[in-house]
C-alpha cells in the first residue's frame, strides 16, 4: 500500500518503519529470556538487530526490497541448473571414477559414512517416489525401513537364512507393508494422510519395542550375519562398500527408469493435478498404491543392508526423527530430482561429520533449517516445480 | 479398581482436551496441522519449574506460595503464547498462500527447532517439579482422588467453559467463527484475518501452557520429549471429536484419555501410548470428520 509514488510519508511512519528491526529484535531477545537468562538475551538482541539493520541498508543500496534474498536464490538456481545439466557429465567422469578408487585412499572412518551415506540415498530415493513424484506426504517412512531391517534381522538369526535368500522375503514383505497401509490411507487428503502414516511408524517402532519374545524389546537384535557370496563375507569395510555402491547406482538406474516411464509420468500427473489426471484416465488411486509399494520396496532394502551393516538392530535407529530426517533429505535436495535428493542425502549425512561440532546442534539447525527452506526455497535446493498436496 | 481408572483417565483427558482445543481451533482457521502446539506444551511445562526455581531462589516462594505459583502460572502463559503468537508469525504466515503441505513441513521444522533447543539449553536428562505442596488425598466411594486430580478437572472444566462463551457469546469469538467459515467473505465485512489468526495462536498456546504445567505439577517430572507424544495424543483427540469443533476437543480428549488409562489398566499398559495411535488411524479411516463433525 505505501508503494504509492503520490503518498507522502510522514514523520510517525518513518519512524516506525525505522525502529521495526529493532522491535523485532528485542521480541524475539525477550522471547529467548527464560531459557538463556538475560545476558545471552541481550547478545541476541545485538546480532539479531545489527543483522536486521545490515539486511535493511542493503536492500536500500541495491534498490528495490527484497533484491538481497532474490539475488541469493538466483546464485543458488543458476548454480543447481548447471550441476543438473551437467549431472551425468560429472557422474561418468568424476564421481564413478572417485566413487570407485575411493577405498584406497580414504579412511576406514570416512568410508564408515559414506556407507552410511548410501544407505540414506537409497531411503531418501525411495521417499522422493512418495513425496517427490506422486506429492503424498509420507511421515512414517520409517517404519518400512524398520520392516526390511528387522526381517532380515530377524531371518537370519531365527531362520539362519543368509543375506541374499533372507533379502527377497525382506524386501517382499515391506512392499506388502506398503500396499496394505496405502490401501485404506489413500483415501484421505493430503495432511491426514500424513498424519496416518506418522501414526503407523509410530505403531510400528512401539511393536518392536515392546514384542519382547520376537524383537528383545528395547536390547534389540544382535549378531546378524553380513552379507556374503559363497565363502566371501561383506563384513569388510571396503567390501561392503563396494556392495552399497552399486546397490546405489542400482537403485538411481531404476528410479530414474520408473520416473520416465508411463507410470512415473502418471505419478507427476497425480502431483500436479489429481482431477485432470484423473480425467484424462488415470486410476489414481492405483497408481498412488504403486507408489507407496514402490516406495517402501527400496526402504526394505536399505533396512536389510543397515541390518547387514550394522549387525544389531534397535528399536531406537527408527524413531519419527529418522523420517524427519529422511524427509528433510528429500526437501532439501528438491522434491522430485533425483539429482537433489542424492546431494541432499549426501549433504545431510556429511555436514554433521565433517564439523564435528556443530553435531549437537544437528536437528536444532535441520528444524530451523526446513522453515527456511519452506519460506525461501520450497522447492529445494534443485527442485524446479513446487509439490501440490 | 474400575472408579480408580475412570478417575485417572478423567485426569489425563482434561489434559489433552485442553492441548486439543489448540489444535482443533488453529485448524478450524487455518486448516494447518499446527505441529509445534504439542512442544509449547511441553515449554510450558519448562516455563514452570524455571519460574519457580527463580522464585525459589529470590524467596518468594517462603514469604508467599500462592504469590509465587500465581506469578509462575501468569508468566507461562504469558511466555507461551508469545511463542505461539511468533510461531505463526515467522513460520505459518509466509506460507499462508503456498500449497498446503509447505506448512506442515514448515511446523514440523518448528517441532524439531523448539524440541531441540530445549535440550540445549536445559539437558536431555527428566527435570523435577519441585514438590510444593502435600497432595492431600481423600477417599470417595473407594477411590482414591488427590488434590492435584481435582484441581486439573476443575481448571481444565473452568477453561473450556470459558473458551466456549468467548467463541460463542462475545465479538472476537464471533469474528472467530466467520474466519472459520470463510476467510474472504469474512475480511469483507471488516474482520482483520491477521488480528483473528493471532489471537487465536495466543489463546491455544496459553491452554498448553496451563496444560504442561498442570502435567507438571501432576507427574512431577518433565522432559523434552514429552511434547511430540502429548501432541500426538492431542491431536487424536482433537480428530476423534471432529477436527475444528470446540465441543469435540474436550469430549475427544477426555474419551481418549479413559481408553487409555482403562486400557492400560486392563489390556496391557506397555502398549498405552499405541492406543492412541490406533484409535486415530481407525477414525480417519472409518469417520474422518469426527464425532461431532465441523465448525468452530
Amino acid at each position: 500500500m505505501t508503494g504509492d509514488k503520490l503518498h507522502v510519508t510522514s514523520f510517525k511512519e518513518n519512524f516506525y518503519k525505522a525502529t521495526k528491526p529493532l522491535v523485532i529484535a528485542l521480541w524475539l531477545a525477550l522471547l529467548f529470556i527464560p531459557f538463556k537468562g538475560i545476558r545471552a538475551a541481550f547478545i541476541l538482541f545485538l546480532a539479531l538487530a545489527i543483522s536486521l539493520v545490515i539486511l535493511k541498508v542493503g536492500n536500500k543500496l541495491l534498490g528495490t526490497r527484497n533484491r538481497l534474498k532474490d539475488k541469493c536464490l538466483l546464485l543458488v538456481t543458476r548454480y543447481a541448473s548447471l550441476i543438473t545439466h551437467h549431472s551425468s557429465f560429472i557422474t561418468r567422469y568424476l564421481l564413478l571414477p572417485l566413487l570407485f578408487f575411493l577405498p584406497f585412499f580414504a579412511s576406514d572412518y570416512f568410508i564408515d559414512v559414506t556407507i552410511l551415506a548410501g544407505i540414506y540415498i537409497i531411503l531418501a530415493l525411495g521417499l522422493n517416489v512418495v513425496v517427490g513424484f506422486t506429492g503424498l506426504l509420507n511421515l512414517g517412512f520409517v517404519a518400512f525401513y524398520a520392516i526390511g531391517a528387522y526381517a532380515y534381522a530377524l531371518l537370519n538369526t531365527k531362520c539362519g537364512l543368509g543375506f541374499w535368500s533372507a533379502l527377497p522375503f525382506s524386501i517382499g514383505l515391506t512392499t506388502l507393508a506398503g500396499f496394505l497401509l496405502a490401501i485404506p490411507a489413500l483415501r484421505l487428503r493430503g495432511d491426514y494422510l500424513a498424519i496416518v502414516t506418522l501414526g503407523f511408524g509410530e505403531i510400528a517402532r512401539l511393536v518392536l519395542n515392546n514384542w519382547d519374545s520376537l524383537t528383545k524389546g528395547p536390547n534389540g537384535i544382535s549378531g546378524i550375519a553380513p552379507p556374503a557370496i559363497m565363502t566371501v563375507s561383506f563384513g569388510k569395510l571396503s567390501y561392503y562398500y563396494y556392495l552399497v555402491l552399486l546397490i546405489v547406482i542400482m537403485t538411481v538406474f531404476i528410479t530414474r527408469r520408473v520416473y520416465s516411464s508411463r507410470i512415473g509420468r502418471a505419478w507427476v500427473a497425480i502431483r500436479e493435478d489429481e482431477t485432470a489426471s484423473s480425467a484424462m484416465g488415470i486410476n489414481t488411486t492405483m497408481y498412488k498404491l504403486y507408489a507407496f509399494a514402490f516406495g517402501a520396496f527400496w526402504a526394505g532394502l536399505a533396512g536389510a543392508m543397515f541390518a547387514g551393516k550394522m549387525q544389531f538392530v534397535s528399536p531406537e535407529s527408527f524413531t519419527f526423527m529418522e523420517s524427519v530426517l529422511i524427509l528433510s533429505m528429500v526437501i532439501l535436495g528438491g522434491l522430485g530430482s533425483i539429482t537433489g535428493v542424492i546431494i541432499g542425502a549426501i549433504i545431510l549425512v556429511l555436514l554433521p561429520e565433517v564439523l564435528r561440532e556443530v553435531q549437537l546442534y544437528r536437528m536444532l539447525v535441520l528444524g530451523g533449517g526446513l522453515v527456511l527452506l519452506m519460506i525461501f526455497r520450497p522447492q529445494g535446493l534443485f527442485g524446479g516445480k513446487e509439490c501440490h498436496s | 479398581m474400575f472408579l480408580q481408572q475412570l478417575l485417572n483417565g478423567l485426569t489425563l483427558g482434561s489434559v489433552y482436551a485442553l492441548i486439543a482445543l489448540g489444535y482443533t481451533m488453529v485448524y478450524g482457521i487455518l486448516e494447518l496441522i499446527n505441529f509445534a502446539h504439542g512442544e509449547i506444551y511441553m515449554v510450558g511445562a519448562y516455563l514452570g519449574i524455571i519460574f519457580l526455581g527463580f522464585f525459589t531462589a529470590i524467596g518468594l516462594t517462603s514469604y508467599s506460595l500462592t504469590l509465587a505459583l500465581f506469578l509462575t502460572v501468569l508468566l507461562s502463559i504469558i511466555f507461551c503464547s508469545s511463542y505461539g503468537f511468533t510461531i505463526e508469525k515467522i513460520a505459518y504466515k509466509p506460507l499462508r498462500n503456498a500449497p498446503r503441505l509447505s506448512p506442515l513441513i514448515s511446523a514440523i521444522g518448528v517441532s524439531i527447532f523448539l524440541q531441540n533447543y530445549v535440550m540445549l539449553t536445559q539437558g536431555a536428562t527428566d527435570k523435577v517439579f519441585p514438590p510444593l505442596f502435600e497432595n492431600s488425598a481423600f477417599e470417595f466411594l473407594s477411590v482414591r482422588i488427590t488434590s492435584i486430580q481435582l484441581f486439573i478437572i476443575l481448571t481444565a472444566g473452568v477453561l473450556m467453559i470459558l473458551l466456549r462463551f468467548f467463541v460463542r457469546k462475545t465479538r472476537m469469538g464471533k469474528a472467530m467463527q466467520a474466519v472459520a467459515q470463510d476467510k474472504t467473505m469474512a475480511s469483507l465485512v471488516g474482520i482483520n484475518i491477521n488480528t483473528i489468526i493471532s489471537i487465536t495462536f495466543i489463546i491455544g498456546s496459553g491452554l498448553a501452557a496451563v496444560a504442561g504445567l498442570m502435567v507438571a505439577i501432576y507427574y512431577g517430572l518433565v522432559n523434552y520429549s514429552i511434547g511430540y507424544i502429548a501432541g500426538i495424543k492431542a491431536f487424536t483427540a482433537a480428530v476423534l471429536g471432529g477436527i475444528g469443533s470446540i465441543r469435540g476437543a474436550m469430549f475427544g480428549g477426555i474419551i481418549l484419555g479413559l481408553v487409555e488409562s482403562l486400557g492400560a489398566g486392563y489390556i496391557s499398559s506397555e502398549y498405552k501410548d499405541a492406543y492412541a495411535f490406533i484409535i486415530l488411524v481407525i477414525i480417519l479411516l472409518v469417520k474422518p470428520e469426527g464425532l461431532f463433525g465441523r465448525g468452530v
